[in-house]
């Protein structure tokens, strides 16, 4: 169960081998968590990650499933096994791809990979996700969106609306969820410098896996609906989201 | 501004009727869960009767803090509609009732006979199951011990449908692990409670101000036993020299008849209160509301004052004058702290205190009051100094802070109060209760599907044997 102050006993990461969501992992061992699921492509990279979090905390019972959030058909399935050994208080969801926006916007297969990923995928494990949450009465989803879903921008719109869609969509699952016992938090970070974002030039206010982390646990604490990283972000988006298009388009961002 | 109630008063009402977002007394971690009302034992053991996935657990006037009667996906029973009055023997002063009776209701209709609540803890709106549940301590725990003491017999509805009475002479484990069960072991129906014989409805009350902990400690090790009635409240804000300055109160019944005249001898509480508006300034949970508040509260009291008449109510729930006090913590609610630190670790006690001091952790009513000897099992008091303290949940870093706390309490063979948590870290609760293997064997022997269920028992693993 989760406790008064949001400490969680049982989590399941959607995307465990993502940064961000190690990150996170290792927080929340070092907390109160006991019991975890690790979900991803590669059975080898979740043990692997499983072996650093095991020697943070001796005696957590970490599980690694495989899962591909494009093999729609096989979510329903997963999800059984997920909850197989009891309640989750958290359900991370972490996976994610960026694409490349310069050969996607040409190369429909790819800019379709990558909605199906962080959409379709998102949407399809939420939806079994939520069912089963709603059952046990109790239980937190966090949704790893980011800022590029707050207002698209040339250099990145596919990625962008794959990420808006997630995030409208888990807006639209906290409302529904609302007085279940069950909340969405939806998490925003800006430029994380990750193994998704590797080659990539570090803008300006860029932040990195463990703030994000620190921010999810901060916000898990204090009940947030929507956690910015870093949380003046919030204030940025507030202003670019209202800049007339001719301008915003002409900003190097 | 219609529309706005509107939308405001919908919000809440989505799901079913039958199910309910449960919550304790600190408003935090709600879950969902189906809600029973039942007004008949009839009616109740339908319910429990049918298939549950998720378990059951009884529910009282949820006044425990944390989690304990509440069961997310599983089924709560709300006990507070069998409060019938089964018996009444004034040969004996024992009166039997309905588990969902209140100990507001029982004053109301016992004192007028001459027959208090043996326990009572501070405000009179918990029910005679949650007070059984929690094994309650009142003012007096220190000369007479916990509620439990006075419970003669209880009506149990067991995991396997059957009702059982438990008693002293008749199963005897089960009455045991009942009394401080946190409702694991079954549904309680009834009780019959040893009440205590009063001549009048009057306490004579000594205040005394005290300016520093030591002095404070050293008082009620000195003549507590003197009195029936003793608590004290402590300054968590105040430095240096003055650490754990406080109040001490402490009373004994009036009991010459005489004293007083007419129909005010004898007098049960009334019923009406203040409420606190739903939405409250949050200015009120901060630092500087919290010190000026404590400081005024030192100064109100006279250095010292004897034998002043009090009623009941005024004496032991000040706290329910105003209705809804949870709700000045606003959103995100409070966490109540308390432990209790054995007798000869005083200076654990201490380093309690400095680190709330110095930590400037913003508290209002911090309650300290010496303990006698404890029941075993789960029931929470030992012998010594307990502590218990309101704190906002969203103040900063407090799940690290309470954590240090514990380690002190549980280095100090002391332990946390389950009615009052809601965030303790379960690898501690075999330290702090070496007795829970027995009562664990107990609660396996009348409930082996662990059909009973919390989110407290969840949370704590409180079944699950190491
Ligand atoms: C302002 C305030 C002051 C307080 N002061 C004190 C104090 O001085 N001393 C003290 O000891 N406590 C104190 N408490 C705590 C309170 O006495 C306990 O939490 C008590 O258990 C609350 O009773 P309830 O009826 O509200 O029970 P709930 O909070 O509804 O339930 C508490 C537990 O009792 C169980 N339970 C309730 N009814 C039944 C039943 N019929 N059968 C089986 N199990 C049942 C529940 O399952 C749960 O585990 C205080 C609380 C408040 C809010
Ligand atoms: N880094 C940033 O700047 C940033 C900013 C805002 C939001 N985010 C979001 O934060 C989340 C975590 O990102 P990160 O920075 O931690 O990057 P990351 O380390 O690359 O993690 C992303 C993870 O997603 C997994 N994944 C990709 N496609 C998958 C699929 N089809 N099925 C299952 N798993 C798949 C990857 O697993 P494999 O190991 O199998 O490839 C990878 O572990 C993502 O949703 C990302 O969009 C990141």
């Amino acid at each position: 169960m989760k406790n008064a102050l949001g400490s969680v006993q049982s989590a399941l990461i959607l995307g465990g081998d993502s940064d961000i969501a190690f990150a996170t992992s290792k927080r929340l061992v070092r907390d109160r968590l006991r019991r975890l699921v690790l979900a991803g492509r590669s059975i080898e990279r979740l043990q692997a990650r499983a072996a650093e979090l095991e020697a943070i905390a001796p005696g957590i019972d970490i599980r690694c499933l495989t899962l591909d959030a494009t093999d729609f058909a096989s979510h329903s399935e997963f999800v059984d096994a997920a909850f197989e050994k009891g309640d989750l208080d958290l359900v991370l969801v972490a996976f994610g791809v960026l694409g490349n926006q310069l050969e996607d916007e040409h190369d429909a297969a790819s800019a379709i990979g990558v909605i199906q990923t962080n959409f379709t995928g998102a949407v399809s494990l939420l939806v079994p996700t939520a069912d089963r949450l709603r059952d046990q009465g109790h239980g937190t989803i966090v949704v790893l969106s980011t800022v590029a879903a707050e207002r698209a921008r040339r250099s990145n719109y596919i990625y962008g609306a794959s990420k808006a869609g997630l995030d409208w969509f888990s807006q639209g699952l906290g409302d529904a969820l609302h007085g279940s016992g069950v909340d969405v938090m939806i998490v925003r970070p800006g430029f994380a410098t990750t193994k998704m974002t590797g080659d990539l030039d570090t803008p300006p206010m860029a932040t990195d896996a463990d703030s994000v982390a620190a921010a999810i646990v901060d916000g898990l604490r204090k009940q947030s609906d929507v956690v910015w990283v870093p949380g003046k972000l919030r204030w940025v988006m507030s202003v670019l989201r209202h800049l007339p298009r001719p301008i915003f388009r002409r900003l190097p961002i | 501004m219609k529309i706005l109630s509107r939308l405001t008063a919908s919000s809440h009402a989505t799901a079913d009727s039958n199910t309910a977002l449960l919550s304790g007394w600190g408003r935090t971690s709600p879950s969902r869960a189906r809600l029973a009302q039942p007004s008949t034992i009839e009616e109740l053991q339908e319910h429990a009767r049918r298939p549950l996935r998720r378990g059951l657990i009884a529910r009282g006037l949820g006044r425990s803090y944390g989690d304990p009667a509440q069961n997310a996906g599983g089924l709560v029973i709300d006990m507070t509609r069998l409060d019938d009055v089964h018996d009444i023997d004034l040969q004996h002063s024992t009166v039997t009732v309905g588990a969902g009776m209140c100990v507001h209701r029982m004053m109301q209709l016992f004192v007028p006979l001459g027959l208090f609540v043996p326990v009572t803890p501070g405000t009179r709106y918990v029910t005679v199951g949650g007070a059984i549940a929690s094994d309650i301590h009142g003012k007096n725990h220190h000369v007479d011990g916990t509620f439990g003491n006075y419970v003669e017999a209880i009506d149990l509805l067991l995991a396997n449908g059957e009702v059982v009475t438990a008693s002293r002479e008749q199963h005897p484990d089960l009455f045991n692990a009942t009394r401080g069960g946190m409702g694991l072991t079954g549904v309680m129906l009834s009780a019959r409670i040893r009440m205590l014989p009063i001549e009048t409805s009057t306490v004579l009350v000594d205040t005394d101000r005290v300016a520093d902990l030591e002095t404070l400690l050293d008082l009620m090790s000195r003549d507590d036993d003197g009195y029936r009635y003793s608590v004290s409240w402590v300054d968590t804000l105040a430095t240096g020299n003055s650490l754990g300055r406080g109040v001490l109160y402490r009373g004994n019944h009036l009991d010459d008849p005489s004293a007083v005249a007419g129909p005010s001898r004898l007098k049960g509480p009334s019923a009406s209160r203040l409420s606190i508006p739903p939405v409250v300034p949050s200015g009120l949970v901060g630092l500087a509301s919290a010190r000026a508040f404590n400081e005024v509260w030192y100064r109100k009291h006279p250095e010292s004052e004897r034998e002043l008449p009090q009623q009941l109510s005024a004496f032991f729930h000040q706290l329910d004058m105003v209705e809804n006090t949870n709700r000045v913590y606003g959103r995100r609610g409070f966490v109540q702290h308390q432990c209790v630190i054995p007798t000869g670790r005083e200076s654990d006690l201490r380093k309690i205190l400095e680190i709330l001091s110095d930590e400037r952790v913003p508290t209002y009513l911090v309650v300290l009051k010496r303990m006698g000897s404890g029941n075993g099992l789960l029931s929470f008091p030992i012998a010594g100094w307990t502590l218990a303290v309101d704190i906002p949940a969203a103040w900063d870093d407090l799940a690290e802070l309470l954590d240090r706390l514990d380690e002190i309490v549980v280095n100090a063979g002391g332990r946390l109060y389950f009615a009052k948590d809601s965030r303790m870290n379960p690898d501690l609760v075999e330290a702090m209760y070496p007795e829970i293997n027995q009562w664990r064997a107990i609660a396996d022997k009348y409930d082996p599907q662990q059909r009973f269920a919390s989110d407290l028992s969840r949370r704590l693993a409180l079944r699950d044997h190491a």
